[in-house]
Order: structure tokens, then sequence, then C-alpha cells
């Protein structure tokens, strides 16, 4: 579902291919719902391993991130801190991983490749950018952690299902499109970066 | 105080430091995001800014550690032969990252290569990391923490050029890397460049180079204008706070060197994000200290807050 509230466009899970067809790379939104965390190991397992993820994610969010986390099964989780990480490590395998799974919205941090641009585009699907190192701002859009799947990867690999309220600003970085604003940033600042070693090749 | 005495006190001042590091960024960092921010022009980049001090203000508030990579913990230190705790400061500083970890909390992130476990304590093989120098006839001790976050460890890079390839091959290398794999590693970023006879001194230096304070300059005049210019041509390039263009591009350039052999160029560069979680701590003889990097820590001060989250 997608509402305007006081200019900002939030996003509640779940998403419909609407919801989804409606966002442009650039766009500003916020979401509110359900989402898991995965990074590396969790890709690894669905696509590469071929197991099943033990949460359903269709029509939801991803968020690449390894979060904080304290307490147990018996007393409840909480989250401490929380952020997006580096999305271009799961490039090679979230083609797969979307295809897969039938997840909606990605977020996480920097740029992402050609092939998620091609997931994104036949599956329907975006990868958005948090503003990163932002751990405790961003903790307090948690509400709970509702369950914690394959804890055996660790802390930070755990798949851990969680609410989000007003989980944001997310910037739509590829969009269902296909289109890769980073991709266009790069065009960009490469050729700034050769204008300024051609003036540097003379005074070094 | 006897040594098993000193030794706690060691251990427990340097994981509430280690801890303090992690919620609150060095002064020096702060002040240069302060200045980027005032110079910025790009609405959605003030707005990023924005976001960086508000969660900065809710770390300090809460006690939680403002990034949620704590990164592996790495020290450099000084430590002067005639330090009374230099037999034992190996071992401490190893507790200390175990007390740290567990009180703050920081998040585990050390894996046993081969193994493939995390060792659920930030120590393990090689863990955490010591870069020493004894200093001769002295006895105090000066301490650099960083945490080295996955973010801005991944795109590091070390490579040995051919004299020929001269200044302007190590800036075109420092720069591609900026274009590339930089737009991830959470920028501003500090830019350490090491430069040295081959390439593991010129990747130690590089590190080296990130634990300088933000704003310091090479004594040699040289080298400190190949930082100027270096700095400048990458803010020129203008990636942003995020990536996502700005007026800026990084907190600074620093480098760091060491003689090179006649025949190559030893050029290597490591990357600092802006939630740059560097300390320094110099300890006298009687364990009496000052930090450099954070004004603001003092011990009972850590210990009357329990450092946890609330």
């Amino acid at each position: 579902m997608t509402e305007t509230i006081n200019g900002k466009t939030i996003l509640t899970t779940p998403l419909s291919q609407e919801d989804i067809s409606a966002l442009q790379a650039g766009d500003v939104v916020y979401i509110n719902g359900d989402i898991v965390t995965g990074r590396d190991d969790v890709h690894i397992r669905v696509t590469t391993e071929g197991m099943d993820l033990p949460a359903d994610i269709h029509g939801k969010a991803l968020m690449h991130a390894g979060p904080i986390v304290t307490g147990s099964d018996e007393e409840g989780y909480t989250v401490v801190a929380i952020g997006p990480t580096t999305s271009m490590r799961m490039e090679k395998l979230e083609y797969d991983f979307i295809r897969r799974t039938g997840v909606r919205l990605i977020i996480g941090k920097g740029c992402m490749g050609d092939r998620t641009a091609e997931a994104c585009r036949e599956f329907g699907a975006v990868h958005c950018v948090m503003p990163a190192g932002n751990a405790v701002a961003t903790a307090l859009c948690v509400e709970e952690i509702s369950s914690v799947e394959w804890l055996d990867l660790g802390m930070a690999e755990a798949l851990w299902s969680i609410r989000v309220k007003g989980l944001g600003p997310l910037i739509v970085s590829i969009d269902s499109s296909g289109r890769n604003l980073f991709e266009e940033k790069k065009a960009e600042y490469t050729a700034r970066k050769e204008e300024q070693l051609e003036k540097l090749s003379r005074l070094l | 105080m006897t040594l098993e005495d000193k030794k706690n006190r060691l251990t427990d001042i340097m994981a509430s430091f280690i801890g303090y590091t992690a919620v609150h960024l060095p002064d020096d960092v702060v002040l240069k995001l302060k200045e980027l921010r005032e110079a910025e022009n790009d609405p959605a980049a003030l707005s990023i800014y924005d976001m960086m001090f508000e969660n900065m203000r809710l770390a300090s508030e809460l006690g939680r550690p403002s990034c949620q990579d704590t990164g592996l913990v790495q020290f450099r230190i000084e430590c002067g032969s005639r330090f009374p705790l230099i037999h034992q400061l190996k071992d401490i500083l190893h507790d200390a990252v175990v007390k740290a970890t567990a009180e703050t909390p920081l998040r585990p992130n050390a894996v046993e290569p081969f193994d493939e476990f995390n060792t659920g304590d930030n120590t393990g093989t090689g863990a955490p990391a010591f870069f020493w120098d004894i200093i001769p006839d002295d006895d105090s001790c000066r301490i650099c923490t960083y945490l080295a976050g996955g973010g801005c460890s991944l795109p590091g890079q070390a490579m040995v050029l051919m004299p020929g390839d001269g200044y302007e091959g190590a800036a075109r290398f420092v720069m591609e890397r900026i274009t590339s794999y930089c737009l991830n590693a959470c920028p501003p970023l500090l830019v350490g460049v090491g430069i040295a006879g081959s390439i593991e001194t010129a990747a130690l230096l590089s590190k080296q180079a990130l634990l300088r304070p933000v704003g310091s300059h090479n004594p040699n005049e040289k080298a400190a204008e190949m930082e100027k210019l270096l700095e400048d041509s990458i803010n020129a390039v203008g990636i942003g706070p995020q990536g996502l263009g700005g007026s800026s591009s990084v907190l600074g350039v620093n480098i760091e060197y060491s003689v090179r052999h006649t025949a190559t160029i030893g050029v290597a560069v490591s990357f600092g994000c802006w939630t740059h979680r560097r300390g320094q701590i110099v300890f006298d003889s009687d364990l009496n200290f000052v930090t450099g990097t954070h004004t603001g820590f003092t011990y009972e001060k850590a210990e009357a807050k329990g450092a946890g989250t609330k």
C-alpha cells in the first residue's frame, strides 16, 4: 500500500506490483511493516545452496543489514543498532534471490549492478539506499523483532524478521524499469575524475 | 598498586574507552563533518548530514554504538620500553576487547577463516590486530584504537608501481578507487595513503595515515602538497555523503611514507568511513591517562554509565 502523509511517501507491506511500478529512481520513500535482514550468508544459502528461506517475504522487503541485538529466545530480542550494509556484496546472487523469494523492495547501501537491475525489471522489484552509519536513529524505527532464523550464522548474518515504522529515508536507486541511479552518477564521477587527473598530471 | 591491580585497571579503562569510541566520534571528525555540512549546497546531501548529526546525538544520549558495524578492533601501539605493563599489554588489550564486546555491546564480527565460524567476542587468530613500535628509554604508552568496519575496509588496495608511473600513477591508483568502490564505503571518507618500497610496508603505512588526525599534514612539504592536491581533486569529483552527490567527497587525505626501492613505488590506500571510530589514549607509568581524540571521555563517568544500552 502507498500513502502520502505530510508530503512523505509511505509504503506499507505487503507491496503490490502497482506500488513498485509507481516508484522512480531518485524518489524518496519510507516504509512500514514486515522486513527481514539478509546479507552474504542468507543469499548463499538461498541461491548457491538452494535452501528455502524460512520466512515468506513475497511482496515484502529485504534489508541488507547485520544488526546488534541483545536478548535471547526466552526473554525476547531488542535491536540496539541497525543499518544498511554494502549491497554490492550481494550483486552476484541477488537476481536468483529475487526470483526465488518474490521480494519487492531491497534496502541497502551503495550501488548494485546490471544483474540486480535486470531482476528488478523482470520480477517487479526496486533497490533503495538508506543513509548508512546512522544505526541508532534507524534502530528507533524498529517496533519489534518477530523472529530469528539461521542464528547459527552469527548475529550479523542471521535472518531477523522485524516490524518497522517509518524506516527511511529510502532513496530509490534501481527502479522496476531497471534504471540505475548510481550507474548514472558513476558516469558523471568518472568524467570529473579524468578531468582532475589531467590537471594533476601537470602538477605532480 | 600491585601489578595485578594495574593490569585490571588498564583492562577496564581500555574496555570503557573502546566502547566509548563506538558510541562517540572523535572530536576532529565531528568538527570536520560540521565544516563539510556548512559548505554543502545540495539539499539531498544536507538532509543526509542532518541525519548523521541526529544519529550522533541519539547514540550519545542512549549510549549505543553509532554504527551497527563496530568493526574488527585494531591497535597501533607506541609503547615505552620501560612501560610497567609492556609484557602484559597484549593480553590486557585482548581481554579489553572481550569485555567491550559484551558490555557496549559491540557486534561480533571476527570469523575464523577455513573453519568459518564467528568467534563471538571479536578475538581470534591474530585478532585484535596489533601494530607495535617500541620506544627506547620511555615509560609511557600511546595506544591508537580503530574499529575497522567492513564497508570501508572493502575498497582498500595496494600495488607496486614502476618508477616511470610516478606520483601521477599513485594519484590515479587512489582516484580509481574513489569513483568505483568508495561510493559504497560511506563517504565522506578519510583517505589514508602509504608510499613505500613494497606492498606490505605501503599497506601498513596507509593504515597509519588513517590514524592521523583529520586536518593534520605530513611534515614533508611535498608530501603535504600531494595530500592537498589529492584532497582537492577528490572533492571536485563531488561524490557527496553516501555517494549520492554533493559539494565534497572526503574528510581529508593523509599520506605516510618510508623509503622506496630505487626500482619501485609501493602504494596502498586504506579508507575510513564518515563514522571514523578512531581513538587515541596515552598512559603514564602510573596509568594516569589523557586522550587526544575524545575530550568527553572520563573513566569514572564511563563506569558509572555502565557503558551499556538503555
